[in-house]
């Protein structure tokens, strides 16, 4: 199932309804680095809230999501790992590190609204 | 409930069936929550296994027992190409594609038992336990 895209003002927020196979993460990534370029967005949210796992796929495709979209010149944020799906990232080894997280939307949002991040960013 | 639950993996969309029907047999079996999320990943990352190396296989779930304790069983079962090196392929972060090398430790890991069988040219078994505590 495709995931929707929306348009928030110089963002983009992705909403995973539902549980995802490796293709769909596959044509999120697509969708998500046109679209970035289409709106000239400056942050992305991608709300993972519904996923009952996060296997090594998945973060691996989502690592690859932010880093794709941090060279088109967007920041990335994951929003709404579920504590289970933490715990079993950590049994796995799974990091997602250089991606941005937060708690839920609210959280992410104001993770992407931090003055100069992107900038202190790339400074390191 | 059924003996045993085989599900044929083929493709990605059968990796998340086959991790949600043993999820739901693990909660049936009385497994916590926490603990039925940790079965399906392990069962998510032998399927993807299968997909990627053997193209087709099977996963089968069922009740296991020994004596006094219960437990969930998962094989994964393929007539891939076969694993060369089992030791090497068991070694986290090693992988021969563009994985993290996380998809076979990392599901023994989860589990309790983790037994594999591989055969070049023949296939892979792998047989993976969780136990009720």
């Amino acid at each position: 199932m495709r995931v929707p895209i929306l348009k928030q003002y110089d963002y983009l927020v992705a909403s995973i309804q539902s549980v995802l196979s490796d293709e769909d993460l596959l044509l999120l990534r697509d969708d998500l680095t046109e679209r970035v370029g289409q709106y000239r967005s400056k942050g992305v949210i991608i709300d993972v809230t519904v996923l009952d796992l996060v296997d090594s796929f998945a973060t691996r495709t989502l690592r690859a999501i932010a880093h794709m979209l941090k060279l088109r010149g967007a920041e990335t944020v994951i929003v709404g790992i579920q504590p289970e799906v933490a715990f079993a990232m950590v049994q796995l080894g799974l990091t997602l590190e250089g991606v941005g997280t937060a708690l839920d939307l609210e959280e992410g949002l104001a993770y992407l609204k931090q003055p100069l991040k992107g900038n202190l960013r790339h400074a390191r | 409930m059924p003996d045993e639950t085989h599900v044929a993996i083929a493709s990605a969309t059968d990796i998340v069936t086959a991790r949600q029907k043993g999820r739901a047999l693990a909660i049936e079996m009385g497994f916590e929550s926490v603990e039925a999320t940790l079965i399906a990943a392990a069962i998510s990352e032998v399927s993807r296994n299968i997909v990627e190396y053997a193209n087709r296989g099977e996963i089968i779930l069922r009740a296991s027992r020994n004596g006094a304790r219960h437990g969930l069983c998962v094989v994964a079962r393929d007539e891939g190409p076969g694993i060369p090196d089992v030791a090497q392929a068991l070694q986290y972060g090693y992988s021969t594609r563009r994985g993290f090398g996380v998809g076979l430790p990392g599901a023994k890991l989860l589990m309790d038992e983790f037994d594999i069988i591989s055969k070049v040219g023949k296939g892979t078994t792998i047989t993976m336990r969780k136990w009720l505590d």
